[in-house]
């Protein structure tokens, strides 16, 4: 479904991103993961279209996506969930969800304004609060609601469990588990790697704005090198995968490294 | 009580003109971060299409659709000529860009129309008055008002219940993610631009029914009026933008019944005076405004 080959991106001349690849197949779960500063969040911005690859190729569903802007991608069937959430503060939850739909036609608008009111009920019971009076839980259900409301055929999400207190972070991963368990194709950039690997169905490993290493969440467990060097301070070398919320090894019940 | 009540019509008539000129700077600043300095142009061109058709014998009735018009059309043609293709830059260069539209339009008209102050016939009600009590109201006043609360409702209304409003505010508190949403950004700036002049364009009605005239300098004194009351009711925030200009249109009147004679041609200054002293202790102006991110 998605393709990136061969990308790169700059901030002035220094490369956030060395020719990194991945693919995305319909349906799968593919998580993005990595120590601050690997490129992830760089790699997302450039399939979404908000910044332009220096080198590489971008295509979903076959066609060439590079360079595209956001909203042609958004048209195209890719949404983004963005980090740290920016919904509209001013903007009521409808708002929010319906600004989210603004690219679909208002009956289809309609039906998923009703579904998003069925499958996020506590932003149902906030629906006309300004955004910006929610908790960082709901707020981020409204982040990932309002992506949704433009019926995305692969959903993007940068750091969904960013900020949020551990209690938060499980709601995100169940939440991602339930879109992964209805078919959804999502590629999901996180920190917390213990937990992106337990819901996702292939991760890739970015360093240094490379791609390091990918496969399943039990492949990537067994790289010592990988756990050693950035996602050790989630999982022990060695260590099985903590199931689903266990505690993390700083005791924070698996919240963000 | 009399002359204060009195004074707050007269000030509620003349901000009313001020507000539509702040909503439509705060509207353009809102999605692009650009302090339009050239707004009053909007007012100018359609001073000169006033001229020109009153000087044909037209009325005001006809008049009047065509000085909002072509402050419309002049509003798109200035974004697509100028600020479309500065979109993305530093604050300074859109402001400079402003500046450089603003002594273009004057130029052409200085040079190609005439530099002294044309003057035409204004509508024979705008001096007329009549009486509430020992209340004397212009109709002039009375009609501002109207159309200025009219307008007000209606631009509420776009905003609040089409998708194109919905759009223009998202935009406006964070252009980036309103383009993850997939809100198109050539469509809601330019969108912004045409409100933008249709504001300026009934603010200008009234402006130069007032005026009676027109010259190629003619904007400086509505844009200064319009980016003031933008900047009192704290830049980007459409509400604020209204209290600012009523806020400014009540204090003028205000200080020039209650300043002595003998200073009263200081009002202005007086004026700048207070304004400066509101951003000592309110910088962010008396609405406050969060933006994500500049366009």
């Amino acid at each position: 479904m998605l393709e990136v080959e061969g990308l790169t991106a700059r901030y002035g001349a220094i490369a956030a991103l060395r020719g990194a690849a991945l693919s995305v197949g319909s349906g799968e779960v593919v998580g993005l993961i990595g120590p601050n500063g690997a490129g992830k969040t760089t790699l997302l911005s450039s399939i979404a279209g908000l910044l332009t690859p220096a080198e590489g190729r971008i295509t979903f569903e076959g066609q060439d996506i590079t360079g595209r802007s956001p909203e042609q991608l958004l048209r195209s069937g890719v949404a983004l969930v963005p980090e740290h959430r920016r919904i509209f503060a001013d903007l009521t939850v409808e708002e929010n969800l319906r600004i989210g739909g603004v690219t679909v036609p208002a009956a289809k608008r309609a039906e998923l304004l009703d579904e998003m009111a069925e499958r996020f009920v506590v932003l149902k019971e906030k629906w006309d609060v300004p955004a910006g009076y929610l908790s960082g839980g709901e707020a981020q259900q409204l982040a990932i609601g309002r992506a949704l409301m433009s019926a995305p055929r692969l959903l993007m999400m940068d750091e969904p469990s960013l900020g949020l207190a551990p209690v938060l972070v499980d709601l995100v991963f169940e939440l991602i588990g339930t879109l992964r368990d209805q078919g959804r194709t999502l590629l999901v950039v996180e920190q917390n790697a213990s937990r992106m690997l337990e819901v996702s169905d292939r991760a890739y490993v970015l360093r240094s704005g490379e791609v390091v290493a990918s496969g399943t969440g039990a492949e990537l467990s067994q790289r010592d090198d990988l756990f050693d060097t950035f996602v050790g301070s989630v999982v022990a070398p060695g260590e099985d995968l903590p199931s689903a919320g266990a505690p993390a090894p700083d005791g924070t019940g698996g919240g963000a490294a | 009580m009399t002359e204060l009540a009195q004074n707050l019509i007269d000030g509620l008539g003349r901000g009313s003109i001020y507000a539509l000129l702040a909503l439509g700077v705060a509207v353009v600043f809102g999605v692009m971060h650009l302090l339009n300095f050239a707004h009053g142009e909007l007012i100018t061109v359609g001073g000169y299409v006033a001229l020109w058709t009153l000087g044909a014998g037209w009325s005001w009735y006809i008049v009047t659709p065509l000085i909002v018009l072509s402050a419309v059309l002049t509003s798109l043609a200035i974004e697509r000529v100028a600020f479309s293709r500065v979109r993305g830059s530093s604050d300074f260069t859109l402001l400079l860009t402003s500046f450089g539209v603003h002594f273009v339009i004057s130029a052409i008209f200085l040079l190609y129309v005439s530099a002294s102050v044309k003057p035409f016939d204004r509508p024979s009600w705008v001096t007329n008055t009549y009486s509430i009590g020992p209340l004397n109201i212009e109709v002039y006043d009375t009609v501002v008002i109207a159309v200025t609360v009219l307008t007000l409702i209606g631009t509420t209304l776009l905003l609040q219940r089409t998708m194109f409003g919905l759009s223009l505010r998202a935009a406006a508190a964070d252009f980036d993610t309103a383009r993850l949403m997939g809100v198109r950004s050539d469509t809601v700036i330019r969108g912004a631009f045409a409100l933008s002049g249709l504001l300026a364009g009934i603010a200008g009605v009234f402006w130069l029914m007032r005026a009676g005239s027109i010259s190629p300098g003619a904007g400086i004194t509505p844009m200064l009026k319009g980016v003031l009351a933008a900047l009192i009711g704290g830049l980007g925030s459409l509400r604020g933008a209204v209290i600012g200009g009523l806020v400014l249109g009540l204090a003028e009147v205000l200080l020039r019944s209650r300043l002595p004679d003998s200073i009263a041609s200081l009002t202005e200054g007086v004026v700048f005076l207070l304004i400066a002293l509101l951003f000592i202790f309110r910088p962010q102006g008396l609405v406050t405004v969060k933006h994500a991110v500049r366009v």
